[in-house]
């Protein structure tokens, strides 16, 4: 385990370390103290190490991830794991804005709640949130799976596009094209390995699945207001 | 014209000016679709333009270049501000952002060939970056769009410098559109979409809203690569002097404006041709807010919106940019809207220089379309070669001007050399009507 003092050392010098991690790596675990929700922590990272960050953080924790697993002890402020291609990111406390905004792959796990647009634009990757999410969730998203434990705030899914949203809680109101689908066995499935990857206690069964009328997909008048 | 009946004198049948030929039918049309139109392209109304602006030339207060010989310099450096690696061009002019999606890709291809040959940079676009254009362009600038589109770390590194796109001049404040005619399978693999739908872009980005945000974004894609690439910020020409003094406070290495005659894909008529200012009342501004916060030269300045030809670029650079970027006049190099294909534009209704249908895929010069067959018509390397030679007399020309008035280097150009032939011009460019060392507003005047 390596150990990085935020403070002491500085950003640049935290991301440029963690960036010069090539895959075949021996120092594949990190510590990072002294935080203090500074922004673009860990960002831009490709190689399968751990990042431990003790602490809250700023903007942009783990935006552009590859590969890594970056696990917050503490809660994350707005874009959390934006755009992140691949590998974990994990948010022991709450999570701001834009979680997961734009991301295309990996797994992002909130043990908290989330705050609005949680996975706005999406493209692929699997959100899991214990608790709730606000409002403008999954706004425009494009493909990969939400999962949200608790309440879900209004117009969720907006514009949906072919992401899967599942709720086990109520939906305060449901975004213009969403509308609530069918749970086929081939979800459950879906959504019982989504649950064990995020270390939820919850059942599949409970939830309902979201997804997209794909009524806007072509121009119609009829649907601009 | 007389009465058939009484023989009397009848008067002339006249066209209203407020409800025209074209405004008229443009009733019809909406009374029968009950659908907005959708265009490609820009501004098509006559607007106050660089047109509207004369150099002075040398005379005995001013002595001029030798026209061949003596040296006028056209290199900008881009990004000097904080990027490690600044970009450096041979000429002002770059190729503005225009997307694989919007274009096929053997255009893309075609503009990276002949901004490689002329010196110069070429711009992604919404969609992501391609193989064909990272593969021909020696400089290239990658958009970071609010859709992300494409968007990814690998390609972030491997760019030349990075465009984070609010706003554009064909539709400041509105976002992308892609109708489904375009969505082939590569586009929407790119997009990651279903193929075939009519795709709109947002219009905000996802992650930032306001320029406290904004600035830390760009620490962020400064903090994933290394702090190498220049930071552009582009903006649609709404609130120049606001805009830029945002841009330059969030971090940017350059700003680029864009007026109303910019082209896009496809949007609506009506934003087009109703929101945005042009370009000529920007610039000033936009180089007020630099001088302003002292940044002048530091922070570059790249303008664009109806750029045509070497007069256009020595105008925005004598008025204070660093460099222009071109787009319809870059398609337009290409073979777009060309009269050789005369007899296909008008089986789709129109006439060459009118087609803006761009969104419909079915362009006969194989530029704005995904059709395998169109493409077929497009040869990359021949729209490299005309793309070059296009922007070699670009380049050629401004030099010209350049040296009658006096300046060896195209950024030496200034104000002072300019008078405007309209209180239009003069008023929006900040330069004295011809003939006097007046212009509307100028300080001190009470006008």
């Amino acid at each position: 385990m390596q150990t990085f003092d935020l403070e002491a050392q500085g950003l640049r010098e935290l991301n440029t370390t963690l960036q010069a991690q090539a895959t075949a790596t021996n120092q594949t675990s990190w510590e990072i103290v002294n935080a203090k929700g500074s922004h673009a922590i860990a960002v831009g990272l490709d190689a399968p190490i751990e990042v431990n960050v003790k602490g809250s953080t700023g903007y942009y924790c783990a935006g552009m991830n590859k590969q890594a697993t970056v696990h917050v002890y503490g809660s994350a402020g707005p874009g959390v794991a934006e755009n992140m291609m691949s590998g974990t990111v994990i948010i022991e406390g709450d999570a701001s804005q834009y979680a997961g905004a734009t991301a295309h792959g990996g797994t992002l796990i909130i043990k908290g709640n989330a705050s609005s647009r949680c996975g706005i634009s999406m493209k692929g990757v699997d959100i899991i949130v214990h608790g709730n999410v606000g409002h403008m969730s999954a706004f425009m998203a494009q493909s990969g799976n939400m999962v949200v434990c608790g309440d879900a705030g209004d117009a969720l899914g907006d514009s949906l596009y072919e992401a899967r949203l599942f709720v086990r809680g109520s939906v305060k109101s449901l975004g213009a094209d969403c509308i609530e689908k069918e749970m086929r066995p081939e979800h459950i499935e879906i959504l019982k390995d989504l649950l064990a990857r995020g270390e939820c206690d919850a059942k599949p069964e409970e939830f309902k699945r979201y997804g997209s009328a794909r009524q806007l997909y072509n121009f119609n008048i009829d649907n601009a207001y | 014209m007389k009465d058939d009946n009484t023989g009397a004198p009848r008067t002339i049948p006249i066209q209203s000016a407020t409800f025209s030929n074209p405004t008229n039918a443009e009733i019809r049309r909406a009374a029968a679709t009950g659908i907005y139109d959708i265009r490609g392209g820009g501004s098509k109304r006559k607007v106050p333009h660089f047109d509207d602006l004369l150099f002075l030339g040398a005379s005995i207060s001013r002595y001029p270049l030798e026209g061949y010989r003596e040296k006028c310099d056209t290199k900008v450096v881009l990004g000097t501000r904080f990027a490690k690696k600044p970009i450096e061009l041979d000429i002002p002019v770059t190729i503005a952002g225009m997307s694989f999606g919007a274009l096929s890709g053997p255009a893309k291809e075609a503009l990276g060939r002949g901004a490689t040959m002329a010196g110069t940079s070429t711009t992604t676009g919404d969609g992501g970056m391609t193989e064909e254009e990272r593969g021909h362009s020696n400089k290239l600038v990658y958009q970071l769009l609010p859709s992300r589109y494409g968007m990814n770390p690998d390609d972030l590194r491997r760019c030349d410098a990075i465009e984070v796109v609010v706003g554009q001049g064909a539709k400041p404040g509105g976002g992308g559109m892609l109708l489904g005619q375009k969505i082939s399978d590569r586009v929407a693999g790119m997009r990651n979409l279903p193929k075939g739908i009519d795709q709109r872009s947002a219009c905000r980005h996802p992650d930032w809203t306001g320029p406290d945000d904004l600035e830390i974004k760009i620490l962020e894609l400064r903090e994933i690569t290394n702090w190498e690439k220049p930071i552009y910020v582009k903006v649609g020409g709404t609130r120049p002097y606001y805009d830029t003094t945002l841009a330059i406070k969030a971090g940017a290495d350059v700003v680029v404006l864009d007026g109303m005659q910019g082209g896009t894909a496809a949007t609506q008529d009506v934003f087009i041709e109703h929101v945005g200012l042009p370009i000529l009342a920007c610039i000033r501004e936009a180089v007020r807010a630099l001088e302003d916060q002292g940044l002048h030269r530091e922070v570059q300045l790249i303008v664009s919106g109806g750029i045509r030809g070497g007069a256009d670029t020595a105008k925005a650079l004598a008025m204070g940019a660093d460099a222009v970027a071109i787009g319809t006049a870059a398609l337009i190099a290409l073979g777009d809207n060309d009269p050789r294909w005369e007899s296909e534009y008008n089986a789709l209704g129109t006439t060459a220089g009118a087609y803006d249908d761009w969104h419909e895929g079915r362009d006969p010069a194989g530029i704005t379309t995904q059709d395998a067959e169109l493409m077929k018509r497009f040869d990359p390397i021949v729209g490299g070669r005309h793309l070059n030679n296009y922007l070699k007399v670009m380049t050629l020309e401004a030099q010209t001007i350049a040296r009658a008035c006096g300046k060896n280097h195209l950024h030496n150009l200034e104000p002072e050399d300019l008078c405007a032939l309209t209180m239009e011009a003069a008023a929006m460019a900040k330069i004295p009507l011809a003939g006097t060392d007046w212009y509307p507003g100028k300080p001190g005047t009470g006008y």
